[in-house]
């Protein structure tokens, strides 16, 4: 399941030839964009036709154009991942003010408010816009005991932009108490609950924004130190080829045949119950990335294999530069915008992959708030037939995967402005 | 074409070599060995002689000697098809695995097949009506079905399947076929129970193969064979069914390389929500309670199901299409 997102993209990219053994089509190299060298050369394409004196300024301004404002302006015409771009940013937003725009103290437990249901806020106040909301009561009934709530239409609590809250340290580090909505009152029950409470009555909203952050954050996490596996071992295996790079090749497709959650699963329930969330947290990113980095490690050997017989690194080899530098200062710019295409399409596997163990209970664990720890409450049909709103956290995880995805998908196609694509 | 087999047969079986080492690891990885929680286990039962019979179990597995030596003593056990004890379950793990092995590549195999099934149509549709309203449509889905985790997707489907059915839609069997003996109606039953779990897990893979199907049949209408046949008569749907089609076809065999280690991983999941009798469930209950044996062997017999799954596929593109057969 958490392949796919990979596998998802290779075949529209480079379509497999027929039947060529997918397991050597990276040996067949797309010959596309081959000889195109340095940012500094030459367009393929010319301009104009030569001979024929006329050009529009559309065509004057791409011969002159920098590659960094061809992909700009390639990737501005893909209107998806336009829109996959803002919402990744807005998704960042969210993750780094998640404090601010939480209105309720995630953690604090209030058992005479479980499951409440979501509440409406009302935008009008007859016609004068006038945000509100109509307090909420919780009430025993008298015979079975069980808790219900009503809403009590006769008065109003006015929802304000910027209002007082829980005390928390903005970014990390400025304390504050200033939250981006709120009523700004301190009974509980004239409090918001705009996607409701949890079992424990923990506000879901303020819960969701935490949560927003950690999973996001472990997803960078994870990448960077995939990232840094793959242009590693596929920066060896495509520099120096043969033994090595049959030896990391086979490595990359033996554990592209293993089922990764199984493994997931084992190498994450081995972690002892008593340590601390954050080295929890670490460990997670650990093993996300241990298997997340194979398809950056294929992308790396393939623009590897690719470019290291072009002109310039020979001449460089000649005029006797070291690998390092040859790698570093000739190579690494031709195909850093397709490392970081590769990287932005790999941040939704390692989303998914905490969510999946978290969800199952091996990953992070309360009281480390994350999507998957808050999905875990929504695993038995009773929680989710009398409280739907417990699978709220599906909303965010599918929006920021699609997000990510086309994000990703734009920025690949972009990275190469010169392929006719 | 020897050699190509002889390849694909020495890689499987290094990987299948490659994995049983990842799944002796996660053996190992728990602190203290397995003899110490049996202990524990026994103790807490009031069991007097507990210390002697962990003293027998640790010499039985050779818990003493170092790791390399009790790897190659656990890997010739189980080559003799003993996998340990379940400590948790207190039988031995071949037992306690019975038939939810074999249930889980049913769920895989229903989920591939319904991959292709929908897969195939909606392929040569969208590519034969490219840029119409049913292309975009079907590509919009494709797309929603590749990011839904199937797990997710699971829990929405069930909770859906309370509120219209008002009944629980998990299980592979209805209540009254449970322990019942194998009949033709008890297959039915299972039948009707795999199509949400094949749904589940197929989707994702539909929308991959989808794609691919889409994108070979693109590149395969405009060659000039396409153009003759229709220059010269030939009813369109016969033409396209006949030629591009198969020439196309070839990554659906391929597909299942990947599709495979994808469909038995997300079961796993999947099989947890919708409380499937596989594997998946079994191989959660024993990492919580770190009964190990059973884990191991359970990623173990997953990690071979889906090498020899693959290497299956790889023989069938090989009978399929000349160009490998002859290649090499």
């Amino acid at each position: 399941m958490v392949d796919d997102v990979r596998e998802q993209i290779l075949p529209t990219a480079h379509p497999p030839e027929g039947g060529v053994d997918l397991a050597d089509a990276d040996a067949v190299l797309p010959a596309t964009d081959a000889g195109l060298a340095g940012p500094d050369a030459p367009p393929a394409r010319p301009a104009s036709p030569a001979g024929s004196g006329t050009t529009t300024p559309e065509e004057e301004w791409i011969s002159v154009a920098t590659q960094r404002q061809l992909i700009w302006a390639r990737f501005r015409r893909h209107k998806l991942a336009m829109a996959g771009a803002v919402v990744v940013v807005l998704f960042y937003f969210v993750a780094l003010g998640a404090d601010f725009f939480a209105y309720a103290d995630p953690s604090a437990a209030d058992a005479g408010r479980s499951f409440i249901p979501p509440q409406r806020v009302h935008l009008l106040d007859g016609w004068r816009p006038s945000p509100h909301v109509n307090p909420i009561r919780g009430e025993r009934d008298p015979t079975t005991f069980q808790l219900h709530y009503v809403t009590d239409t006769s008065q109003r609590i006015p929802v304000r932009l910027f209002a007082r809250g829980y005390p928390y340290k903005f970014l990390g580090v400025i304390p504050t108490d200033i939250h981006f909505i709120g009523t700004g009152r301190t009974r509980a029950e004239e409090s918001l609950f705009l996607f409701g409470t949890d079992q424990l009555g923990r506000d879901i909203f303020s819960r969701l924004m935490i949560a927003t952050r950690t999973s996001l954050f472990i997803g960078l996490a994870g990448v960077a130190l995939s990232l840094f596996l793959g242009v590693l071992l596929g920066g060896i295996s495509g520099y120096y080829g043969g033994i090595v790079d049959t030896v990391i090749q086979r490595m990359i497709e033996i554990l592209r045949s293993i089922p990764t959650i199984p493994l997931w699963m084992g190498l994450a329930a081995a972690m002892p119950r008593d340590w601390g969330p954050m080295r929890i947290y670490f460990v997670i990113t650990l093993i996300v990335s241990f298997i997340g980095w194979t398809e950056l490690g294929r992308v790396v050997r393939g623009r590897f294999l690719q470019i290291r017989g072009e002109d310039f690194v020979t001449a460089a080899e000649l005029a006797g530069s070291r690998p390092r530098r040859i790698i570093f200062v000739h190579m690494m710019p031709l195909f850093a915008s397709h490392i970081i295409a590769t990287t932005t399409l790999a941040l939704p596997l390692m989303i998914v992959a905490e969510t999946s163990l978290s969800f199952l209970g091996l990953g992070l664990r309360p009281p480390a708030i994350s999507w998957g720890v808050m999905l875990q409450q929504a695993q038995n049909i009773q929680a989710i037939a009398l409280s739907p709103w417990m699978m709220l956290p599906v909303v965010p995880v599918v929006l920021a995967i699609l997000a990510f995805n086309f994000f990703g998908d734009g920025l690949r196609d972009a990275a190469d402005p010169y392929h006719v694509g | 074409m020897l050699s190509y087999i002889g390849r694909r047969l020495a890689l499987g079986l290094f990987t299948i070599w490659a994995v049983s080492v990842l799944s002796f690891v996660i053996i190992q990885l728990p602190p203290g060995d397995f003899a110490t929680s049996y202990l524990a286990k026994l103790t807490e039962s009031g069991n007097a002689s507990a210390a002697l019979e962990a003293d027998r179990i640790r010499a039985h597995y050779g818990l003493d000697q170092p790791l390399f030596v009790q790897y190659f003593r656990w890997l010739g056990r189980v080559l003799h098809g003993d996998f340990g004890m379940s400590f948790d379950w207190n039988r031995p793990v071949s037992e306690v695995i019975g038939d939810r092995l074999a249930l889980s590549m049913v769920v895989a195999l229903a989920a591939i097949l319904f991959t292709w099934a929908v897969a195939l149509p909606i392929g040569i549709y969208s590519a034969v009506r490219k840029y119409t309203i049913g292309d975009y449509i079907l590509t919009l889905l494709g797309f929603f079905g590749l990011a839904v985790p199937s797990f997710l997707l699971a829990l929405v489907l069930m909770y859906f399947g309370f509120v219209v059915f008002g009944a629980s839609v998990g299980g592979l069997y209805s209540a009254p076929f449970e322990h019942a003996p194998w009949s033709i109606a008890k297959i039915m039953d299972l039948l009707k129970h795999l199509i949400i779990p094949a749904v589940v897990l197929g989707i994702s893979g539909t929308a991959q193969l989808i794609r691919i199907m889409r994108a070979n049949l693109l590149d395969e209408l405009g060659k000039p064979y396409v153009v003759t046949g229709r220059a010269k008569g030939l009813p369109e749907w016969r033409l396209i069914g006949k030629y591009p089609v198969r020439v196309a076809l070839n990554p659906f065999a391929s597909s299942i390389g990947f599709l495979f280690p994808q469909v038995v991983s997300g079961a796993i999941i999947v099989s947890v929500v919708l409380s499937l009798p596989t594997v998946g469930p079994l191989l959660l209950s024993a990492l919580q309670a770190q009964d190990m044996f059973l884990a191991g062997a359970i990623v173990l017999l997953l990690g071979v199901m889906t090498v020899i799954g693959t290497l299956v596929s790889d023989l069938v593109l090989m009978w399929l299409d000349p160009r490998i057969r002859h290649g090499r």
